[in-house]
């Protein structure tokens, strides 16, 4: 069996099978959450992963995505549902603006344009308190899915829906992902991350190919903070916040940056954590910034690939 | 007119500060090719050490120097304990880690100092000096001494002493350093050593003006990025013109456009060096070695 179709089986299994598990509904939120994050980390593993850039501004996106479900309903009209899509093609659209004359360079200038872009982000949202109501946030129309399925006699909670319809759309985000994994585009990403001389003498626009991975992770981005404001009804402008741009980062590399599995394990590690630990808040700086060292020290490929090889050379 | 007097005054007193920021960019980037984003933390540490050991009693002075010296020991920690173990690690890692540094520096200083905002007095008084029909504090007369000071004991220290030439000689070819004996990995603890110590001194002069508190770092660093990039990377020259432009351009975005998004002309720099002219003010054009 292809390491893609494994992946989506698992991944598909892991939704399907855990509310069996679920002791309260409760469960159902955090799974929820996990499914949101980790298609937002899936959206990280293609640019981070496959590109070999870090953007430290991708909870912008998520913002532009939230705002997106919270604002175009009232002021343009547009089904909330519509209004995700309108957000993630806002995003690509910003993402493709900011980073056509960043990507024709190398290294780390796209971190730091990104944070800047991220930072912007968050600071229109909370200042232009006449649109976004500013930082205590703003209620999102409903999607109207859930009712859609009682008119026709599926009757589910609130919380279960959600559960099942954002573990969809992960999986749905894993398969492009993988998809695009093993494409001309994948190869020459994961060409040019190797080396981006040697991906240029072979003939590879360079420069093209990160900009399609950098709008790709940033309309995956956006379409988890969509998801994220959808079910809460409510959006604050921290959802494109610093801290959550760096959550992010944190949770792909501790997965494994190069793996949609590991994606998913690092959303769920990091998302679980903060539910069992009480205390996790406090210390929630200095656990991601010392998992962020420690993996890059330690284990750069991060947890998933570097477990899966050692399992490897026991079998050999 | 003595409207502009001030915009362009406060302008070259944060400026200076970013030019601080900038110039301890510029050492670790030369000496080693890592874009160190926990500079910030630097500067937030050389501030917050100075406030508490204050607090606790100690004279200014003597406050500032127990916060520049713990800060250069924090700078040799990250060297040793972060940037070395991954020697040879991609740009990719090299980003993370640092970044990973600075969200870890900015946590332990929330647990062992506060989340509020921090001062301490002004060193020469609170008095402002009337000058060109604006005034100005006396402290950021202090700040501009600073980053003059830093800049020529560098440019000194760089072109006058064989440690400063070794530190050139290993940003321009590690391996080449290393055959003529030259102890690299001295050579880069030496300059984490130094450019967080400058980072604490930007904390100590700017404090009694801006304030501090833990979590002004990653702002700091992306100003930082931005005066070096305006400058040219890597070019003390270009951090120096680079950081007093920025912080300018600030002023001015505050003075007549918003006071909201000034924070915002630092990424609009950015955009704007990206797409007209990726090498700076005073940068030179870099090849690649293949």
């Amino acid at each position: 069996m292809t390491t893609k179709r494994a992946t989506l089986l698992i991944l598909a299994a892991i939704v399907i099978v855990s509310p069996f598990f679920f002791p309260s509904n409760y469960y159902y939120r955090v799974g929820s959450l996990i499914f949101v994050n980790a298609l937002a980390v899936t959206g990280i593993v293609i640019l981070t992963g496959y590109a070999g850039q870090v953007s430290l501004g991708h909870a912008g996106f998520a913002g532009i995505g939230g705002y997106a479900c919270a604002l175009a309903p009232v002021h343009l009209g547009l089904h909330p549902g519509l209004a995700a899509l309108f957000g993630a093609a806002l995003s690509g659209g910003v993402a493709w603006l900011v980073g056509r004359p960043i990507l024709r360079l190398r290294g780390y200038y796209l971190a730091v344009a990104s944070l800047g872009l991220g930072i912007l982000v968050a600071m229109v949202l909370a200042n232009e308190a006449w649109l976004t109501r500013g930082p205590d946030g703003i209620e999102v129309p409903d999607l109207g899915l859930n009712d859609a399925l009682e008119a026709i006699g599926i009757d589910i909670r609130n919380t279960q829906f959600w559960y099942f319809f954002s573990g969809l759309v992960m999986v749905v985000g894993a398969w492009i992902a993988l998809n695009l994994h093993d494409s001309p585009t994948g190869r020459a990403l994961r060409a040019l991350h190797g080396s981006e001389i040697a991906a240029r003498v072979v003939g590879i626009d360079v420069a093209r190919l990160k900009l399609r991975a950098f709008v790709i992770s940033a309309v995956y981005a956006s379409l988890a903070g969509s998801l994220l404001a959808l079910q809460n009804k409510f959006i604050t402008p921290d959802v494109a916040g610093f801290m959550h741009s760096i959550e992010m980062v944190t949770m792909a590399v501790l997965g494994g940056a190069g793996s949609v599995l590991g994606a998913f394990l690092g959303a769920a590690i990091l998302t679980t954590l903060p539910q069992v630990l009480t205390v996790f808040q406090e210390y929630e700086q200095i656990l991601l910034g010392l998992v962020m060292m420690l993996v890059m020290i330690f284990m750069r490929e991060g947890l998933l690939p570097s477990l899966a090889r050692r399992v490897r050379g026991r079998e050999k | 007119m003595s409207e502009l007097m001030q915009f362009l005054m406060s302008g070259v007193t944060v400026g200076a500060v970013y030019a601080l920021v900038a110039l301890g960019f510029t050492i670790i980037y030369n000496a080693s090719d890592v874009v160190n984003f926990a500079q910030g933390e630097f500067v937030m540490l050389g501030g917050m050490i100075t406030t508490f050991a204050h607090l606790a009693g100690l004279p200014l002075p003597l406050a500032a120097l127990i916060a520049i010296a713990a800060t250069a020991a924090v700078g040799v920690a990250l060297d040793k304990l972060a940037i070395e173990p991954a020697r040879g690690a991609p740009v990719v890692s090299l980003i993370i880690i640092t970044i990973g540094a600075s969200i870890f520096i900015r946590g332990v200083a929330q647990l062992v100092f506060d989340k509020q905002l921090h001062r301490f007095p002004a060193f020469t008084g609170d008095a402002p000096i009337a000058l060109l029909g604006a005034t100005i504090l006396p402290q950021s007369l202090w700040m501009l001494a600073g980053a003059i000071a830093v800049f020529i004991g560098l440019w000194a220290f760089f072109t006058r002493t064989l440690t400063g030439r070794a530190v050139l000689a290993t940003s321009n070819n590690r391996l080449a350093a290393q055959l003529v004996g030259i102890n690299v990995k001295w050579v880069m603890t030496l300059s984490f050593a130094l450019s967080a110590a400058i980072g604490a001194l930007a904390g100590v002069l700017a404090t009694p003006v801006t304030n501090t508190s833990y979590d002004i770092g990653i702002a700091l660093a992306l100003k930082g990025f931005a005066a070096a990039m305006l400058g040219g990377m890597g070019n003390p020259k270009g951090a120096l013109v680079g950081g007093i432009l920025l912080g300018l351009i600030e002023a001015l975005t505050a003075g007549y456009v918003s006071s909201v998004y000034k924070d915002a002309a630092a990424f609009v720099v950015i955009l704007v060096v990206l797409f007209a002219m990726p090498q700076g003010l005073f940068g030179s054009k870099t090849t690649d070695r293949v």
